[in-house]
């Protein structure tokens, strides 16, 4: 019996993980355009089923009902590796997220790392499909991509090192548990800002979205793509966007802590929370130039990044 | 754990020789991706879980972007695969296959000497703490050299990149804006790490 529930609980865990996140994802594609629309005084998508939320269903079968086309010139084999490619790291970072004390997928000691590795691998999906779709557009967003994560990413992992020195563990579970008496948030304010903009970049939202830009490069790196493959760039958008506020949650908002409410609740509550963050951050910001992006992230973020990780280590330094 | 580092290593083997292989510059460093990867899950399963996340994060997430990126600026279509297909002759493969037929005796030989086979090298794990430890100790002079050469290199990539005032320089900044831009970017990516 025990053994039995050895093999059922760990397949239960991980096939919920993995229903979750993708149905998040696909409802986050209702709930933007339902958001943008209220933010912008109009109506959003209000026809198909209550509220219009089976709009992401009709979408669905309207995007599997397409051709499933290669363009002649392009590199067929990378083409389609592709989206795979950016797809499969996003949904494995669920993986090692605590979502409650007894939930985790893999309760790995080197959590965040896993988390910085995976999503430096991202940036291949997105920079392969640039330069196998062989075309001038697709292939600048591809370039804009690689430069643009490759910089955010030095930043997304400094500034989660003073968690991890406050905390002591690179594990998500312990770096929960060190967040008893006080959210990270606190001590790690300037931290918590430079992660949740790092989080935007990596997301390539906007105001960050130069990658794809559709005002100036048609919609560049998956300018090629339709069908199944351009459904799966379009939801590991989402699915990014449901890992980072995921992760904003777990390591500077104390995760599944908080009174009353079971834990799982919390974590939903605060993951929620940072999502319309998301999408209000694209109703709100303007897109910056691309070399304003550049000299906003090395000439201010990355000194900040710095600058709290020496004075945080001073200060436990110090305390110790 | 055995099988999954012969499956692991054989990937890693099967990666490695499709990067000397392809004739496309991208297949190439993609087969290397690859093969980087599989290293990093052989650190994983022999006990050093910190060194397999480094491999994964530095190796295969940062310093091959660099590399594909200046691959795609350079942009080599198919005429540059022909050419390196007329440059891979059976000839080329006497010189490489001869030394690496040498240390494949010497693997041979050291798996009989040892008489254990196949047995995963590593029983302890070691954790990000051990590793921190030992570099900022005993090998403190080695990582001050290291961080020279990188600081040398962000150097040499911002002297490159920068935009030249002089009159002399309109004519060949045309020429070297692309080199020099994938340079800075590689020389900023250094940096970083």
């Amino acid at each position: 019996m025990s053994e039995l529930r050895n093999i059922i609980v760990p397949l239960i865990t991980v096939f919920g993980v993995i229903i979750i996140a993708m149905s998040m994802a696909a409802g986050l594609i209702w709930l933007e355009r339902r958001l943008l629309a209220l933010w912008q005084d109009r109506y959003g998508p209000n026809r198909v089923g209550p509220f219009g939320l089976l709009q992401v269903l009709a979408d669905l079968i309207k995007i599997i009902s397409k051709e499933d086309w290669v363009p002649p010139f392009a590199d067929a084999a990378v083409f389609v590796v592709a989206p795979a490619a950016m797809f499969i790291p996003t949904l494995l970072t669920f993986a090692v997220i605590s979502y409650t004390p007894g939930i985790a997928v893999a309760d790995l000691n080197i959590g965040l790392l896993f988390f910085l590795a995976m999503s430096s691998l991202t940036v291949y999906g997105v920079v392969l499909a640039g330069w196998a779709s062989d075309s001038k557009y697709s292939l600048l967003g591809g370039m804009r991509a690689a430069a643009q994560m490759l910089s955010y990413e030095v930043f997304m992992s400094l500034s989660l090192m003073g968690v991890v020195m406050l905390a002591g563990s690179f594990d998500l579970r312990q770096i929960v548990e060190a967040q008893r008496g006080l959210w990270y948030v606190v001590p790690q304010f300037p931290g918590m800002l430079i992660f949740l903009t790092a989080g935007v970049a990596e997301t390539r939202r906007l105001p960050f979205d130069l990658p794809e830009a559709e005002g100036e490069l048609v919609a560049g790196f998956h300018a090629e793509y339709s069908g199944m493959k351009f459904a799966l760039f379009f939801i590991e958008e989402y699915l990014g966007i449901t890992l980072i506020s995921v992760l904003v949650s777990v390591l500077f908002f104390g995760g599944w802590l908080g009174p009353l409410l079971p834990p799982l609740a919390w974590l939903a509550i605060k993951t929620m929370f940072f999502i319309s963050l998301f999408i209000l951050l694209r109703a709100t910001f303007p897109r910056p130039r691309y070399d304003q992006l550049m000299s906003f992230g090395w000439k201010a973020m990355l000194p900040l990044a710095l600058a709290n990780l020496v004075v945080t280590g001073g200060i436990i330094l110090a305390a110790r | 754990m055995g099988v999954i580092f012969y499956i692991s290593a054989a990937v890693a083997v099967a990666a490695t020789v499709g990067v000397i292989t392809s004739d496309n510059a991208v297949h190439a460093l993609l087969y290397l991706i690859v093969s980087l990867l599989a290293i990093s899950l052989i650190f994983y399963i022999l006990g050093a879980p910190f060194a397999a996340a480094l491999e994964a994060i530095i190796y295969a997430g940062a310093i091959m972007v660099l590399f594909i990126f200046v691959i795609m600026i350079l942009n080599l279509g198919p005429q540059e695969a022909r050419r390196e297909r007329s440059w891979l002759k059976p000839r080329m493969w006497v010189g490489p296959a001869a030394l690496a037929l040498i240390l494949a005796g010497e693997l041979v030989y050291l798996l009989l000497e040892s008489g254990q086979a196949g047995a995963p090298a590593g029983t302890a794990s070691v954790g990000p703490e051990p590793v921190g430890a030992t570099l900022f100790g005993p090998y403190l002079l080695g990582v001050e050299l290291a961080s020279f050469l990188l600081l040398a290199g962000l150097v040499g990539a911002l002297h490159l990149g920068r935009r030249e005032t002089g009159e002399e320089a309109a004519g060949e900044q045309e020429a070297e804006a692309g080199a020099a831009r994938a340079g800075g970017a590689a020389g900023a990516a250094v940096e970083g790490e």
